[in-house]
């Protein structure tokens, strides 16, 4: 006769089973949507008379197949991955911050600023400083639509794209004005950009002769900050609790409109530090395209990496390697690189439109089985 | 100022604002069905682009009937955006925000792929040609500024008075504004919330598809990567703007247009702000527009919400 197992033992075992099962769903998901991604950009290039095998095998290749393509890869992804911990803070207090370009425009130009103004300081003073003040600057332009929800109940998702737009404009401003390189002035060539930033403010190589600078790795480790923010302390408890029921959380004594704007300040805050590595770290100046997008591509892997800041380090790198590889596949083979939008907005697509199909799912599993109460709320968490 | 400056800045303030009405009229019908979708300037992209293939390589044989036709592949192309944002975020209930946004990222990387593969280099089209009102543009200066445009610019100010009285005196006004403002209470009375919120959402992207063609073809006249540069996202914002009423939406559309126009001329004019931040200006008083009360009262109540049997 087999020894009894114990009705706790058996519990668990089922828990972790249910895990598992949890885990593998949630890693299916994305996969799925880049698979569909691929396949219908395939038949798109196939329509345009273009070979889809010869256009992808240029874009891995190009990401995957060289150090600098690697390089290059992770430098990309750096800014990708910051914008993406605002977005998971900002979204899963269900704030919409679709005004990370804005964002990035303002730490950009709080960085350059501040390492213009301090040029003579020294590295390991300057480059925290002009970090800092850069967090501060996107902060405020996250803090703007944060104040206006709460108090004034305006839609974020509106002001936001309102404050992209006067950022824009702020910096154009600014580089055809104050911050415009005199060099260029000098020449007649009136460039809208700003004169080179002192050395001392360049984050050093990791990788030297590549792109690849030690901003990932602070992108990294604050990855990880935001994770034992989001669920280890009571502010980033209270920040989730807002996003999955408003009404509780109100009858809780949460104060959500206030909740809602720290998320949305905070998303700001990334959102500069993308802005400020771009120009400490890859330009070291300031130029009109300094978001180069980033602020749009960065939700995508956001919502790709699952809202959850660890996840969101995988799925930056993968859509950094995806815009090096498109780059390279239009020098390579002729493909546009146009064709990684077209990708990325059928991966959102597929994303959000299954998400519904997994809380259906984990509803289901929720009311069938009370073991896995506990397990569902930690994915859906 | 002088009179072929101002005919000069009204014809273009009346000219920039017919894009913004054809979208934000069409996004106002998907909002008062309860769906916001962000992804109009993506849809605008497909529009410009479709139109502007379509009469670039038919207008040698069909001359001037190829820009009708390219402006009817732009609405098709419009109806089948609208059909996939309608998949994802009506029966599929996604975040609508979120879901325009991948539908923008979309139509952004598409209308430049399409472009780069077929067309390669900036063209330009003839595109339409002015029709002056008879006796009206006879007028000194309001007569050559806003009575000598195109057809499709016409069109636009019309659509105004349409989407009001479709609104407010058909049937289907009705419904669309009680799907809005109460699905559950729709649904009970028999009306098909999903329908109508997919036809609302299709006759958005066929007339966000129209906005882009209007540009491609009448205003601009040349297609180019990006074309729209975010004037979709302003449509959006002028639903908001003008509290989700054609009247309103026209105002705002106006405002917007000047402004833009205003800018053209203000070197020509020389004003003493700074063009960069001149054009701030429409974007800070949506904003504050948004800040009063009276306006947000009149949001769909069910705006941006999912529509599912059962729950309140």
């Amino acid at each position: 006769m087999p020894p009894a197992i114990s009705p706790t033992v058996q519990r668990t075992r089922r828990k972790i089973r249910a895990n598992w099962n949890d885990i593998a769903f949630s890693l299916s998901m994305p996969l799925l949507a880049v698979l569909f991604a691929l396949v219908v950009g395939a038949v798109i290039l196939l329509l345009l008379g273009v070979n889809p095998v010869e256009a992808y095998a240029a874009m891995i290749s190009g990401a995957f197949g060289s150090v600098q393509g690697i390089t290059q890869s992770i430098a990309k992804a750096t800014p990708l991955l910051l914008v993406g911990l605002g977005i998971c803070i900002a979204f899963r207090a269900s704030v919409i911050n679709i005004g990370a370009e804005g964002q990035i425009i303002l730490g950009a130009l709080g960085a350059t600023a501040c390492s213009l103004a301090f040029r003579t300081m020294p590295s390991w003073l300057l480059i925290p400083l002009t970090m800092l003040v850069g967090f501060a600057f996107g902060a405020f332009w996250g803090f703007i639509p944060g104040v206006l929800k709460a108090r004034f109940g305006v839609n974020e998702i509106l002001s936001t794209v309102m404050l992209n737009v006067v950022a824009l404009q702020i910096l154009v401003a600014m580089l055809k004005g104050p911050l415009m390189d005199t060099v260029g002035v000098t020449a007649g060539t009136f460039l809208p950009q700003s004169e080179q930033l002192p050395e001392a403010v360049w984050l050093p190589k990791l990788v030297p002769t590549t792109l690849m600078h030690s901003g990932a790795i602070v992108a990294v480790i604050l990855a990880f900050v935001v994770y034992i923010f989001l669920w280890r302390t009571t502010i980033g408890y209270r920040i989730r609790a807002v996003g999955l029921n408003p009404d509780a959380s109100r009858y809780a004594g949460i104060r959500v409109p206030g909740y809602q704007a720290l998320a949305l300040t905070l998303a700001g805050g990334f959102a500069g530090l993308a802005g400020v590595v771009e120009v400490i770290g890859v330009q070291h100046r300031l130029l009109e395209g300094i978001t180069s997008g980033y602020g749009f591509s960065g939700i995508v892997a956001a919502l790709f990496g699952g809202l959850h800041p660890l996840g969101t380090i995988p799925a930056a790198y993968l859509f950094g390697s995806l815009l090096v590889g498109a780059d390279k596949m239009q020098r390579a083979v002729q493909v546009p690189s146009s064709l990684i939008n077209v990708l990325l907005g059928l991966i959102v697509l597929f994303v959000v439109g299954s998400q519904y199909y997994a809380r259906k799912r984990a509803a289901r599993r929720a009311s069938t089985s009370v073991t896995t109460i506990v397990s569902t709320e930690e994915a859906q968490a | 100022m002088n009179n072929v400056v101002l005919v000069g800045f009204l014809a273009g303030a009346i000219s920039f604002a017919t894009p913004y009405l054809y979208a934000s009229i069409g996004e106002m019908f998907s909002q008062r069905s309860g769906v916001v979708n962000l992804g109009v300037d993506g849809i605008m992209l497909m529009g410009a682009f479709t139109g502007f293939f379509v009469a670039l390589n038919l207008s040698p044989t069909l001359g001037a009937g190829a820009l009708w036709l390219g402006l009817l592949a732009a609405v098709i192309v419009g109806v089948l955006m609208g059909l996939l944002m309608s998949v994802v975020s009506v029966t599929l209930k996604a975040e609508q925000g979120i879901s325009g946004i991948g539908l923008y990222i979309f139509g952004l990387g598409l209308s430049s792929l399409l472009f780069r593969v077929t067309i390669g280099t900036v063209k330009t089209v003839d595109g339409f040609k002015p029709v002056p009102i008879p006796v009206l543009s006879s007028i000194p200066v309001v007569g050559p500024a806003l009575f000598s445009q195109s057809l499709v610019v016409y069109a636009a100010f019309l659509l105004v008075p349409i989407a009001w009285f479709v609104l407010e005196r058909t049937t289907w006004g009705l419904k669309i504004k009680a799907v809005g403002q109460s699905p559950a209470a729709a649904d009970s009375l028999g009306v098909s919330v999903n329908r109508v919120r997919y036809v609302c959402v299709c006759l958005g992207g066929a007339l966000a598809g129209l906005a882009g063609a209007s540009m491609s073809l009448a205003t601009v006249k040349l297609f180019q990567d990006n074309l729209t540069a975010g004037m979709g996202f302003i449509a959006v914002a002028l639903v908001y703007f003008g509290g989700w009423r054609p009247l309103g939406i026209l105002i705002g559309a106006l405002l917007f247009s000047t402004i833009s126009s205003l800018q053209n001329f203000m070197q020509v004019l020389n004003v003493g702000i700074s063009p960069d931040l001149a054009i701030m200006l429409p974007y800070l008083l949506t904003i504050i527009a948004l800040m009063f009360p009276i306006n947000r009262a009149r949001q769909p109540a069910a705006l941006n919400k999912p529509f599912e049997r059962g729950e309140s």
